[in-house]
């Protein structure tokens, strides 16, 4: 190429010989062979069914259990009551007594592959959640009504909330709400207990944990409590701002056992703050602590009463509310859609492998349409 | 040169051109009735407010570029339509996404559009600058001086020197030439590279050099206003109470140079934009592809679907609300938003657009831009079409229409110097019965001459010699040797008998300036044979031969002209013999030959069909003793005919007739029309390609027919070859109704002979009725045939006829008719045409074709600067269609389906997610995902593909010319395909929004705590959405270069890092209320779940593309499907030697005698005025005739051709050609760019 490079007066103009600007770089250029395509769908139509039985296996020794207490038992007469806003701040107690029919076995059957994948599960295996229904947390003007500057404990937010908040933003005489925007009033505030009524008619609370249960990040990061310096207490540091509208209690005042799971990194906050992407959903409520009882090895079988501090009021947009009691997998959640929308996929996989095998072999072998 | 025109029409090709500039200039056009200039007198002239000679062609300084630049781009739908978008942002009612999701996108496409043009701008300053700034000498207060072009005023005396350009529009003063001539060169204005004459005003010429005279000058000119007519100026000048009449013989226009001409004095009439060469700029249409229109048309039609989606949403809206929302916003004690429903569907309807507006891909106008550009680069960077005998590189002038060249149905190409070289070869010759040129081996069989093996004879005998002359038979020299007196007298013949005039700038440096490139071949040829014609005078001729000065007195030139097809000169030798020379078509010659000759004649005749059937150009040559009193008895005849009031000319013919009669056969002449290499090849190939070729010239029939046959284009095998020359209306339509039946002749039981329009227009239009046309015809049509042809009546026969054929070949055309053939073909048949040419008579079918191409590395550059595609050689066409164009169109098409595919798969799952988030316009992604998905996630994988991507590699794709077809069909992006894509794009949305939301619904996570939220939600959609269009641009990438890897892995790459950047603390406790996702690309993308939903996602919408792609390619393989099997499989067996398409030239037809078509110079050189004799014999002449022999009366010859459109078609096709390098090239780079 070079050995008319010499005269570069006369071919000054002629382009480089380079193999980008010839566009002859080298290249792989694969195509669709019958080689490549019909294995790689035999492959894929084997690998979800698979998959798909692991799934379904490992969901099939699963188990979840719904409690609706929405007005179910003695609920009936709170869920009138909380129809109507002005009796808001009546408190109002309740019962429903629910039988679990089968043992929550403390480890699932998969044990090993629990015990390699999942070392660091917390000491539980029972999970509590409660569930809403039909609340809608993903409509965009609620999602957005918030401000993550103020929860991450930022002085100047925590006076002047963002707009974004409005009308959560200040209260009727001009105080700062914090936490401020409509996520935050609305918060779940029903307290549930669950007392395990064993057949000898005694009465064992089950002991839940109630913190550890949002992500480490969010605890940790994403909410922060407005700075203290030791010197001076939260409520100090809460000082001039005003509950939410629909709180009992005040921000710094949530857990009144545990005061550092106070303002905004108390955990139910957390967790309720972390929207919900559909209208029904659940989020966890408390871990089962095996230390002790009778659940050292789960959530034994018999009758439970759930008692319920009835505070949530879900009439005014028809929607429910329940306890979930649920054991997880390693892949999450009891989740009968995975493994069936895998074995549906490696099906149709299949048959369109097999029909692509019969035609290729019937009607395109090579050779034919290589014709001109 | 100037090249200021050029980019003047570059500019207003870019899209929005300043129709403000012209619109003020038509303005100041309107106001201006009539141009008053008085020479010497500024203060009159600028009373006027004339344009000064300044050029400015940029648009921009330093302090308008932003505004204006923003201004202009602002009125591109695109960005209007963004900037709308980001208003709507504002309001935070509506706003569904923040402000930057807009705002970088739109900031980043009008920062790169800025910097484009602020470059352009650059350089058309630089350019101006460069412009403004020659110097050039200006006659002020008396005294000549030098200034800068640009301070140069209407009014102006300048002086120009020899082989300067013309600084503005000039009138004529006076010259250093006798009589006031002087010549000029205007192929920048018009492309024509021979020499014009120009002649002053007898009063001005007086003026001379005297300065002082000059200063005094102070005529008036009136005249019209600036116009665009190149070859029309009305005046007049008055000066001393008397009054001028001017024309255009007195003007100098910008852009010409001077030549032959020491100096000249020129009063400016027109100056800087108002002088024709800048009126004439910026007239050119902005051509967009079909691609384009489609384009815009699918953008309306994303708009519509947009806007209904918003509707539908809206709607949905407002149901919601009334059943479920409102009691939910009472329960929140919201009380703003419980008002009411319909109000909020409205702002729904909004906040939907917003969000939705990603179907109309912001980038996707902007990348287009890219890719056009890249490609264009592509085209300038291929060595193959690259030439390097004139150092010319393939050229994209235009970056907007690359992928129309891979649907190019009809090529109009222009004859000469396009499928020509334009360069006449003497290559053989028969003297007296016995023939030359052609070389035997030792066995006497013919050797095939090729370029560099046969060795060229050698003719350091003469000192005079043409350099560039190549003969093979040295026979001839060595004949010329012996001196035998009839190759002698042969010689001397062509040497004595032509109208050229020599140059010799230095000693031995001979230019001859021939009026046709077939004479200056002859010469050239008698002047390495030994017959050097040297210098000329009005009455003498002199010539070396063999290195002896002999001067002939030259007695008469009997000129040419269309009818007598030949010229003879009576010469006397300096022996006192009178002799006449004639060389002329062998059919008139053998007429006139004397009786004695026959036997030669006949051997003659042999020799010439042999030529003819080689497709060589034939001249016959005779000469004759005469008596000296016949000759005086007929030189008195001639003079008193000369002078005769009436019939001149006839009288003339008769009188020339007379006297060559009897002449004695000397022998004949064979040149080479030099076809351009590999033009028969080119022509073949593209025929295969479906393409149908048009060859348009200004020639005559016979020529273009000669021509037609030596490309293969005519054939002997052809069944009938229909030559249309009717003269009138009726006649061309009995011609084409005859033409037509014949060919619907064979199936006439399948279409009856009375079709009617419509019919015949269904008939024609159906690719497949025209392929069932076996038998192959050939259209010939003259240039008076073809203005009847193409009037209203006639259009639809001629268009049929011509499609039935497969050769159409239109002669004598006038540049105006070639626009309207090419116009004809793009109303009817809605088919991408290209128009090839090289000369300014092509500029017009350049201009209306859909793509223009020009023959570069001429002299002149008209055809070059009006064109989108220029490059040195015929050939290189071939390449840039099935190459470049072929894969541009792919790669465009794979582009934009692919590019609407992913903005419907990646928008459209806000669509889905309003179902469950009360249509309360809810972003299912990230706000930051949003505003990089487009720009950063997945352009440069889909750009890569766009720029490198082959489907079939390029010796393929010349091998297999049928892999153009879907181009022509249209059938890789069309409105079907577009609904595929979109399609496709809906169904991927789909199931990316399905399957995570039935997976999501009851997941948590394996510690128990939730992912159902919606930001978990965002992530698993958005990734599984990258890694799903990641897979699919790999499949649709046939050509993994190392820069699509690089592009496809690294996207996904910055993907994740973004991702997790975004997601980091850090940012976090910086803006917190910017990056809200914190710590969720790390808690979900560490959950099997989402990596089991990511993984079914990607199979579930990758593998049906799979299997119907499969399927497709199995049942109902493509064309390119079946080469690229055939490429694979021989790849693997490693290269094969590609089998060249070898065209052979079989013609048994006798070719035509082809000279020039307008009267020589004869009368000029016998006047001598185109002389330098001493300035004395200035005082006396008649005023206007020494131009008449250039504008002559031959012109009334061309029967039938409109007078308009006559001198046209004369200008362009003489002149003084010249060509500087005739050798071929045999490119070694072409064989090593392999």
């Amino acid at each position: 190429m070079g050995k008319k490079q010499a005269g570069t007066g006369p071919l000054s103009r002629r382009p480089d010989n380079s193999a980008f600007k010839q566009q002859r770089l080298p290249a792989w250029s694969p195509s669709l062979t019958p080689q490549t395509v019909l294995p790689t769908f035999y492959i894929l139509s084997l690998v979800c069914l698979l998959l798909g039985i692991w799934l379904l296996i490992t969901v099939e020794y699963t188990y979840e259990l719904k409690v609706d207490y929405t007005d179910a038992g003695t609920c009936e007469q709170c869920f009138n009551l909380r129809k109507h806003a002005i009796d808001s701040s009546t408190p109002c107690k309740c019962t429903v007594s629910f039988h679990v029919p089968k043992t929550f076995p403390r480890v699932s059957f998969q044990h090993d592959v629990v015990r390699l994948s999942a070392r660091c599960l917390p000491q539980g295996d029972v999970f509590f959640y409660y569930g809403l229904r039909n609340f809608h947390q993903n409509l965009r003007r609620y999602m957005d009504s918030r401000d993550d500057a103020q929860m991450v404990g930022r002085k100047n937010n925590l006076k002047a909330p963002s707009s974004y908040c409005a009308p959560f933003d200040y209260d009727a005489n001009g105080k700062p709400i914090a936490p401020c925007g409509a996520v935050a009033n609305s918060m779940f505030n029903d307290s549930l207990t669950v007392m395990y009524n064993p057949t000898d008619g005694s009465k064992i609370q089950v002991p839940l944990y109630r913190k550890g249960i949002a992500w480490y990040t969010d605890k940790n990061v994403k909410f922060r409590n407005p700075p203290t310096n030791n010197t001076f207490s939260l409520q100090q540091a809460f000082e001039g701002t005003t509950r939410p509208l629909y709180w009992q209690r005040p921000v710094y005042e949530l857990d009144d056992i545990d005061s550092n799971n106070n303002g905004f990194i108390n955990d139910d906050l957390i967790v309720w703050m972390r929207e919900a992407a559909f209208p029904n959903f659940k989020k966890l409520y408390g871990v089962l602590n095996r230390a002790q009882g009778p659940f050292t090895e789960g959530l034994p079988a018999g009758n439970y009463t759930l008692s319920i501090n009835y505070n949530f009021p879900v009439e005014p947009f028809r929607g429910r509310k329940e306890l979930v009691i649920s054991m997880v997998t390693w892949f999450g959640g009891q989740n009968y859609f995975l493994p069936i929308a895998y074995l549906v996929t490696s099906g149709l996989i299949l048959v369109t492998a097999v029909v692509l095998t019969t035609v290729f072999v019937k009607v395109g072998k090579k050779g034919k349409n290589m014709e001109e | 040169m100037d090249g200021a025109c050029f980019r003047e029409t570059l500019r207003t090709r870019r899209r929005w051109p300043d129709v403000m500039a012209i619109w003020k200039k038509d303005i100041r056009i309107a106001l201006e009735e009539e141009r008053h200039v008085r020479a010497n007198d500024r203060d009159y002239n600028e009373r006027f407010s004339y344009a000064d000679n300044r050029i400015k062609t940029a648009k921009y300084n330093v302090f308008t570029f932003l505004p204006i630049n923003l201004f202009e781009q602002f009125q591109r739908f695109a960005n209007a339509y963004f900037l709308v978008l980001l208003i709507l942002q504002l309001i935070p009612e509506i706003s569904s996404l923040s402000w930057f999701t807009t705002i970088v996108p739109l900031v980043l496409v009008l920062a790169i559009t800025a910097v484009k043009d602020a470059t352009d701008d650059y350089f058309r300053h630089k350019s101006d600058q460069q412009v403004n700034t020659r110097q050039s000498q200006v006659l002020i207060k008396g005294k000549l001086q030098n200034e800068k072009w640009m301070n140069v005023r209407v009014g102006d005396i300048i002086k120009l020197e020899n082989n300067q350009f013309v600084a503005a529009d000039l009138l004529l003063l006076s010259s250093s030439e006798p009589y006031g001539l002087c010549y000029i060169e205007t192929a920048e204005l018009d492309g024509e590279t021979n020499l014009k004459v120009r002649q002053a005003l007898t009063v001005t010429s007086d003026l001379g050099d005297d300065v002082a005279k000059l200063a005094d000058f102070s005529g008036e000119v009136i005249c019209e206003p600036p116009n665009n007519k190149l070859d029309k100026f009305t005046g007049t000048l008055c000066w001393k109470d008397n009054k001028y009449s001017l024309d255009n013989e007195k003007m100098l226009l910008r852009g010409c140079v001077l030549r032959n001409t020491e100096w000249c004095f020129g009063l400016v009439i027109f100056a800087g934009l108002q002088t024709k060469l800048m009126q004439n700029c910026g007239r050119t249409k902005f051509k967009r592809t079909s691609i384009d229109k489609l384009m815009n048309t699918l953008v309306l039609w994303i708009f519509g679907f947009l806007i209904c989606m918003g509707i539908i949403l809206a709607i949905g809206n407002t149901i919601w609300e009334q059943k479920v929302g409102s009691d939910f916003w009472e329960y929140l004690q919201w009380k703003e938003l419980t008002i009411n429903a319909v109000f909020s569907g409205f702002l729904t309807f909004w906040s939907y657009i917003i969000i939705l507006n990603t179907v109309v891909p912001i980038s996707l106008y902007v990348s287009v831009e890219v890719l056009r550009l890249g490609h264009s680069y592509f085209i300038n960077w291929d060595r193959r079409m690259y030439y390097s005998r004139k150092d010319t590189p393939a050229e994209a002038r235009t970056t907007t229409l690359n992928e129309e060249l891979g649907q190019v149905e009809f090529i109009f190409s222009d004859k000469t110097g396009t499928l020509t070289q334009n360069i006449m070869v003497f290559n053989k010759c028969s003297i007296n019965g016995k023939t030359y040129g052609d070389v035997y081996d030792e066995f006497g069989h013919k050797v095939d001459i090729t370029k560099q093996k046969t060795p060229c004879v050698d003719f350091s005998f003469n000192p005079l010699m043409d350099r560039k002359f190549r003969f093979h038979d040295s026979s001839l020299v060595e004949a010329i040797k012996l001196e035998e007196p009839l190759v002698q007298e042969f010689f001397r013949l062509l040497a004595l008998c032509h109208t050229i005039m020599p140059e010799e700038r230095n000693e031995g440096e001979l230019v001859y300036q021939a009026q046709s490139p077939d004479e200056g071949a002859l010469v050239t040829a008698a002047r390495n044979f030994g017959f050097v014609f040297r210098s000329r005078t009005p009455e003498t001729i002199t010539l070396y031969e063999m290195g002896q000065a002999v001067t002939y007195q030259l007695l008469a030139i009997l000129d040419f002209n269309n009818v007598r097809k030949r010229m003879s000169v009576i010469v006397r030798n300096p022996k006192g013999q009178l002799k006449l020379y004639s060389k002329g078509a062998d059919t008139i010659l053998f007429d006139r030959l004397d009786p004695s000759n026959e036997e030669l004649m006949f051997t003659t005749s042999e020799h010439l069909n042999e030529f003819a059937g080689e497709g060589l150009r034939t001249l016959a040559l005779a000469y004759k003793d005469l008596d000296e009193d016949v000759f005086d008895e007929w030189m008195k005849k001639l003079l008193f005919a000369s002078t005769a009031l009436d019939n001149r000319e006839e009288k003339l013919g008769a009188l020339y007739e007379e006297i060559e009669q009897g002449m004695l056969l000397l022998g004949a002449t064979a040149i080479e029309d030099k076809l351009q290499e590999g033009v028969p090849e080119t022509i073949a190939c593209l025929t295969l390609a479906n393409i149908k070729i048009w060859v348009l010239t200004g020639d005559k029939l016979e020529t273009a027919m000669n021509i037609g046959y030596s490309c293969n284009m005519l054939r002997d095998d052809m069944n009938t070859v229909f030559i249309i020359s009717g003269h009138t209306m009726l006649e061309v339509q009995q011609e084409l109704r005859t033409a037509k039946e014949k060919i619907m002749g064979p199936s006439k039981d399948k279409f009856s002979s009375g079709l009617d329009m419509e019919k015949t227009e269904l008939y024609s239009s159906d690719s497949v009725f025209e392929e069932t046309i076996i038998a192959e015809y050939a259209l010939i049509i003259n240039g008076h045939s073809l203005a009847h042809a193409l009037e209203a009546d006639l259009e639809q026969i001629l268009v049929d006829v011509a499609c039935l054929c497969k050769t159409v070949i239109c002669c004598r055309v006038t540049p105006l008719q070639k626009a309207l053939v090419v116009e004809l073909i793009k109303r009817h048949k809605r088919a991408v045409t290209l128009a090839i040419g090289d000369g300014a008579n092509d500029v017009s079918m350049i201009k209306t074709a859909h793509i223009g191409v020009g023959i570069s590395g001429q002299e002149g550059m008209q055809a070059v600067l009006a064109s989108d595609y220029s490059f040195a050689q015929f050939r290189y066409l071939q390449r840039l269609l099935l190459v470049h164009g072929r894969w541009s169109y792919h790669r465009m098409c794979n582009f934009l389906c692919y590019f609407f595919y992913k903005n419907f798969a990646f928008t459209l799952v806000h669509f889905w997610y309003g179902f469950l988030c009360g249509f309360s316009a809810q972003t299912v992604y990230d706000q930051w995902f949003i505003t990089l998905f487009n720009i950063v996630y997945t352009s440069l994988p889909v750009l890569a593909m766009g720029l490198f991507d082959q489907d079939v590699n390029e010796q393929y794709s010349l091998r297999f010319p049928n892999l153009y077809r879907p181009g022509q069909l249209n059938q890789l992006f069309n409105k079907r395909k577009f609904f595929t894509c979109t399609l496709q794009g809906v169904c991927t949305s789909f199931i990316l929004f399905f399957i995570p939301y039935g997976a999501f619904m009851t997941a948590v996570r394996d510690d128990g705590a939730h992912i159902s939220d919606q930001q978990t939600f965002a992530v698993t959609i958005a990734t599984s959405l990258v890694i799903v269009v990641s897979v699919q641009i790999g499949l649709d990438t046939n050509y993994w270069t190392a820069v699509n890897h690089f592009f496809i892995w690294g996207s996904l790459a910055v993907y994740f890092a973004i991702l997790f950047a975004m997601h980091s603390d850090g940012i976090f406790t910086i803006f917190p209320n910017q990056f809200p996702f914190i710590g969720t690309a790390r808690n979900s993308l560490n959950q099997k779940i989402v990596w089991l939903v990511i993984l079914l996602t990607t199979v579930v919408c990758i593998m049906p593309m799979v299997a119907v792609r499969f399927i497709k390619a199995d049942l109902y393989p493509t064309q390119t499907d079946k080469v690229r099997l055939l490429q694979q499989a021989t790849r693997k067996q490693g290269p094969q030697e590609q089998n060249l398409r070898r065209v052979r030239r079989t013609s048994s037809r006798r070719s035509a005698y082809a000279f020039a078509h307008q009267q020589g110079y004869g009368e000029l050189i016998t006047s001598g005025k185109n002389m330098k004799v001493p300035t004395s014999s200035t005082s006396t002449y008649p005023l206007y005739s020494p131009t008449r022999g250039l504008t002559g009366t031959s012109s009334v010859k061309n029967s039938g051709v409109n007078d308009t459109t006559r001198d046209q078609t004369e200008t362009y096709s003489t002149g003084f050609r010249r060509e500087s390098d005739q050798s071929q090239e045999v490119t070694v780079e072409d064989l090593e760019a392999r």
